[in-house]
């Protein structure tokens, strides 16, 4: 089942020159597919990804998530739609200092309002038990380091079971330890049958993706699966 | 307590910049505590400008209000009106004008019987001079019913020393203004000597002393029986120069005193048309207030645009996460919003229970010793109306002030900001 499909999508950036970003980009994901979008800076793939995630709107061609064509909704219906349907992990965590982890884990369910307090209480902690960090659910979470962060964030974009997890450079900002966590938290996640479309230049990381996209000015290079045994080697460098 | 989400991180975000939160209240605070304290004193002495002025001035004051009339002169039969003859009169002065009202003692009787009408007295009022030793000073004297201007204007409260009534078992009694027996060295019992426009000379014994609290009477005026006053300036007994006239419902006057006007033929002056100036002051003192306080309120609004601007430049991250997590433009409006708003009634409520302490701590101080009042207090007004005012234009100026900031965060597009 297609979870995602997106049609002949352009972009066009107007400053400070006008400049087409994405070139005719077609692509579908399958509902379980783990895909990791890889490209060197400047190729569009941060461009495509917040295009595909509804947050960036100034586009031409279609995009269908979940079977809606999202193409063209208003920007409250857009809004309501990630809510229920997308789940964000960012590069930079962007966890809201002033509340604790469960706090910020709790926030997107509140909003969506579907669960009693209670029950999404009990949902946030389960999230944040996934992550190993329960024990840290009442701290601050300005208070958390980087890696901390990111798993709570990874636990917030869980919260609502969204159809797709969207992931900008996961472990971009992050030293190895926290890295090899954060990749062992995606295997499982791709495990447990979630869709997932994830930006990086990590190769380790899309290593263990299903498919890899490359990108290559703005248009999709290569479509492939990855090769096992060349992680491997790469790994041992 | 549960709160909806957007309220929840409004909270978490005032909370967490307490010093600038409560920085922005006290300008609403103190915006609103002047409004309260500055309106309250202005309301009380316009009060009490108003209260001293109707305690001299009767509803309505019907009087005769003369014209010279010269149409006709002497020089016509001097001269006998001829066609080719032209006769000019440099300068004409009147011979003979009479001041009083005819028919006065009619007049009262029938406006006694109009409806509306409370308490009717009769005056003869003229200009005296006391004779102080070898110093005459200017006074003012006012011949009445003593009971009936009791009536009118409640003399019986004003009074220093004696009782109205005193003035009818004293022989030759008069009652003088405090101020004036103080200068004149008299005091009840005394005898005091006057002296009329026509040159006659009376003496009088003091029957007591009034204060009315404005020292242009206190200074100046006494008052003598309808009799005495009459015999003091050689008039007959129906001579009345004015009639003063106390309502049941004073706000009738405007209307009522044209029609008694028309029904005597003599001018006849409502308390409002009398005290036109009094009232223009207040006027005045009203804007004064208003303007002020709009004005610290306004700049308390200012302070809270700022404030939110600056809190909102700080939180585009937040927007941004929260609106990737699908936190639409009318929740960024709302938990924004609710901050200047909750900033705006928590200040607001502070700056009445301020003006209230500061109004109430005025109204306690004396007011310092007046030549020309008489108050013991600073006055202040006590209006709920003007609480509720105060308290309504505080939130709705926050409210304002909140609202571009607010409208500013849900316009944040948050891909330009997660993208870094």
């Amino acid at each position: 089942m297609e979870v995602l499909k997106a049609t002949n999508l352009n972009k066009f950036f107007y400053e400070p020159v006008p400049f087409q970003v994405l070139h005719n980009i077609s692509l579908t994901i399958e509902q379980g597919e783990f895909v990791a979008i890889m490209g060197k800076s400047g190729c569009g793939k941060s461009t495509l990804l917040y295009l595909l995630s509804t947050l960036d709107t100034d586009y031409e061609g279609t995009i269908l998530i979940n079977g809606v064509q999202v193409t063209g909704l208003k920007e409250d219906e857009l809004a309501r739609f990630r809510n229920e349907h997308i789940g964000f992990v960012f590069q930079f965590h962007f966890l809201l200092p002033e509340f604790t982890a469960l706090e910020n884990v709790m926030m997107p369910a509140l909003k969506l309002g579907k669960l009693s307090e209670e029950e999404i209480r009990d949902k946030a902690i389960e999230r944040l038990r996934q992550m190993e960090m329960a024990d840290h659910a009442h701290k601050l979470s300005a208070k958390l380091s980087g890696g901390q962060q990111q798993r709570v964030a990874i636990a917030r974009a869980l919260i609502n079971d969204p159809n797709i997890i969207m992931a900008d450079e996961p472990t971009g900002n992050l030293d190895s330890g926290n890295t090899e966590i954060i990749y062992n938290i995606f295997n499982l996640l791709a495990r447990q049958g979630n869709t997932i479309i994830a930006v990086t230049h990590d190769q380790d990381f899309a290593a263990r993706s299903g498919r890899i996209i490359e990108m290559v000015d703005g248009r999709i290079a290569r479509s492939y699966t990855p090769d096992s045994k060349k992680m491997a080697a790469v790994r041992g460098n | 307590m549960k709160l909806p989400v957007n309220l929840k991180i409004s909270k978490v975000h005032m909370l967490s910049r307490r010093k600038q939160t409560v920085v922005a209240m006290l300008g609403v605070t103190f915006g609103i505590g002047m409004f309260i304290l500055l309106i309250g004193f202005m309301r009380g002495m316009n009060t009490f400008f108003e209260d001293l002025m109707l305690s001299v001035t009767p509803d309505i004051h019907l009087y005769n209000d003369y014209k010279t009339d010269f149409s006709s002169s002497v020089t016509d039969r001097m001269y006998h009106r001829q066609q080719d003859r032209w006769v000019v009169v440099h300068h004409p002065k009147p011979k003979q004008i009479n001041l009083n009202l005819k028919n006065a003692p009619g007049i009262i009787e029938d406006l006694r019987r109009q409806p509306g009408v409370l308490a009717v007295s009769a005056l003869v009022s003229s200009q005296i001079l006391f004779n102080y030793g070898p110093v005459q000073l200017a006074g003012m004297a006012d011949g009445v019913d003593i009971l009936e201007e009791d009536r009118v204007f409640d003399l019986a409260a004003k009074m220093k020393s004696g009782r109205p009534q005193d003035l009818l078992s004293t022989a030759n009694g008069i009652l003088l203004g405090y101020k004036l027996a103080k200068r004149l060295n008299v005091t009840t019992g005394d005898m005091v000597t006057i002296t009329a426009p026509s040159g006659i000379q009376m003496r009088f014994r003091v029957a007591g002393t009034f204060q009315f609290g404005i020292a242009t009477v206190d200074d100046v005026k006494a008052y003598l029986n309808l009799s005495g006053m009459q015999q003091l300036l050689g008039k007959n007994a129906d001579y009345i120069t004015n009639i003063r006239i106390k309502l049941q419902d004073m706000k009738q006057a405007p209307a009522l005193a044209p029609q008694l006007a028309r029904r005597y033929g003599y001018k006849a002056d409502d308390w409002e048309t009398a005290n036109a100036a009094v009232r223009a002051g207040n006027f005045i003192r009203d804007v004064f207030a208003y303007v002020l306080s709009f004005t610290m309120l306004l700049v308390a609004g200012f302070g809270i645009y700022n404030i939110m601007n600056l809190v909102i430049a700080g939180k585009m991250k937040d927007i941004a996460i929260l609106k990737a997590q699908g936190f639409d433009k009318n929740d960024i409006v709302q938990i924004f919003l609710s901050q200047s708003v909750m900033i705006g009634v928590l200040g607001a409520s502070a700056g009445l229970l301020l003006g209230f302490s500061l109004s109430y701590a005025l109204s306690r101080v004396p007011w310092p010793d007046d030549e020309y009042m008489v108050i013991s207090h600073f006055p202040v007004a006590f209006d709920a109306n003007y609480y509720v005012l105060g308290a309504v234009y505080g939130v709705l100026t926050t409210l304002l002030a909140g609202l571009l900031p607010a409208l500013k965060a849900a316009r944040v597009d948050p891909v330009a900001i997660l993208r870094g």
